[in-house]
């Protein structure tokens, strides 16, 4: 009963949303490190912290989790909602909504695919399931991610995702306590506002690192 | 005013709708919405063709037989309405007005604008009420309820079951309905009793039903002309959960007392 409802699948993907807006903002702490003029010291330092520290390696399957979690139930809450008006309308609703709100599926799937790319281009190199590309060195994540980030074509299409990814946040926090049933005329408000904060942080720091990267004439690799 | 109209006509539940253009004329600006079809329909049946079929009742904006889905938006264009209470100054003269049926796979086509509501009946019957026998009136203060409850519960049933915020949503989901309902019973006393049993049932009756799920766009609260909150949502959410965590093993509910 309890898990086969409609309100538990999104209570589930709820919490795993939360979890993963939290990983991003000790993502986005690390990758700030790139920002430094240290030739890498620090970012490779706390890669190779998360690399080897052993509570984030028991996190990392929970990472996993998260992210395959709130996508599945994504995608099947999706279905089972198209699935709720088989007829459309002829002329298409015009409610007062926030603009992204009803945007959150296709917002999604940018940032599923960004994910599959950002996959692609770290972990699975990391992995050593596809070959580091020619022209580095040395190959770590600080050297990836700065012959990456030196393409403007990339960072143009890294920050837009994030500007997608940032939509998407923009109604995901306050929706998710929504979904938690937690409501309040005094706190929500204040909730909303925070979201959005968190929205604008999360998509303008992660963009400033490889648009920095990509046009700063200051940044060298 | 003239108004051009485009409406959806469909003969039957089987049958294969689609949109008609109609032309209205003289017709008073303080007029209701309801009225202003009254007229097309008189000028059809004058010529000899099938009126249009709509719901309609009270027509004073508290029955929630209404409906219709005009220019894209669940009881047109003015706020906290029915269309019943729509008139026609809130349009301008020789606009074109589209009018839909509401749109919900729980909602099926009669005829015309007509659709079967009565899921919305469904899920009332699957818990939307107190077993108490009745009896003599009781005293109106022999039980003592908060202020704040009371206006909440009072806002909350002041859901007239139009089921607007179905036709609004994007995923056609009955949770402001279901969330009034659930919140206005559960804060009061008399309704805490049931409360645990109430919401579980009624969920499960509006997922069997094919409602979507919410996904907190809120344009049921945009759209109910009773302005009723999504706050009414979470609390249906908090009650969902404490009462599905803290649920026995054996089903304890035997359907009354």
């Amino acid at each position: 009963m309890l898990l086969s409802s409609s309100i538990a699948g999104k209570v589930l993907m709820a919490l795993a949303g939360l979890f993963l807006a939290m990983f991003l903002l000790v993502h986005l702490g690390i990758n700030l490190l790139l920002l430094s003029s240290d030739g890498g010291v620090a970012f490779t330092a706390a890669a190779e912290f998360m690399a080897t520290n052993p509570i984030i390696k028991i996190a990392e399957p929970v990472l996993f989790g998260g992210f395959l979690l709130h996508i599945a139930f994504g995608m099947m809450v999706s279905g089972q909602n198209r699935a709720a008006r088989p007829v459309r309308y002829q002329e298409s609703n015009s409610s007062e909504t926030s603009l992204f709100s009803k945007y959150m599926f296709h917002t999604g799937i940018v940032v599923f695919l960004f994910l599959a790319m950002h996959m692609a281009d770290f972990y699975l190199i990391k992995l050593g399931f596809i070959a580091p590309p020619e022209g580095i060195g040395q190959h770590d994540f600080y050297h990836r991610a700065m012959l990456l980030f030196s393409n403007p074509w990339y960072s143009g299409f890294y920050a837009l995702s994030f500007l997608v990814l940032g939509f998407h946040l923009n109604h995901a926090i306050q929706s998710a306590f929504q979904t938690l049933g937690l409501n309040h005329s005094r706190y929500t408000p204040a909730l909303k506002v925070a979201g959005s904060a968190y929205a604008i942080i999360i998509t303008v720091g992660f963009s400033l690192i490889p648009l920095w990267i990509a046009f700063s004439p200051l940044t060298r690799l | 005013m003239n108004f051009t109209l485009r409406i959806w006509r469909q003969k039957n539940a089987a049958a294969k709708g689609g949109m008609v253009t109609y032309s209205v004329r003289g017709v008073c600006a303080d007029s209701s919405f309801f009225e202003m079809l009254d007229t097309l329909n008189q000028q059809l049946v004058d010529e000899g063709a099938e009126p249009v079929c709509f719901d309609h009742d009270c027509r004073e904006g508290i029955c929630g037989t209404c409906s219709l889905y005009i220019n894209g938006r669940p009881h047109g264009p003015v706020k906290g309405v029915t269309t019943c209470q729509l008139h026609m100054r809130s349009f301008a003269d020789g606009d074109t007005i589209n009018i839909e049926p509401w749109r919900a796979k729980a909602f099926p086509i009669v005829r015309d604008l007509i659709v079967d509501r009565s899921a919305l009946d469904r899920i009332n019957q699957a818990g939307g009420y107190v077993s108490v026998n009745s009896g003599g009136v009781p005293d109106a203060n022999a039980i003592a309820v908060r202020k704040a409850d009371s206006d909440a519960a009072f806002d909350a049933a002041a859901c007239i079951g139009c089921g607007a915020c179905v036709a609004a949503c994007a995923n056609a989901a009955a949770m402001l309905f279901i969330g009034a309902k659930v919140s206005h019973l559960a804060l009061l006393p008399q309704g805490k009793v049931e409360a645990r049993e109430r919401v579980l049932t009624m969920v499960e009756c509006m997922d069997g039903l094919g409602f979507g799920g919410c996904s907190n766009t809120y344009a049921c609260e945009a759209e109910c002309p009773k302005g009723i909150s999504v706050a009414n949502i979470a609390m249906l959410n908090r009650e969902f959960l404490s009462s599905a965590i803290r649920k026995d093993k054996a089903k304890p509910f035997s359907g009354g007392f």
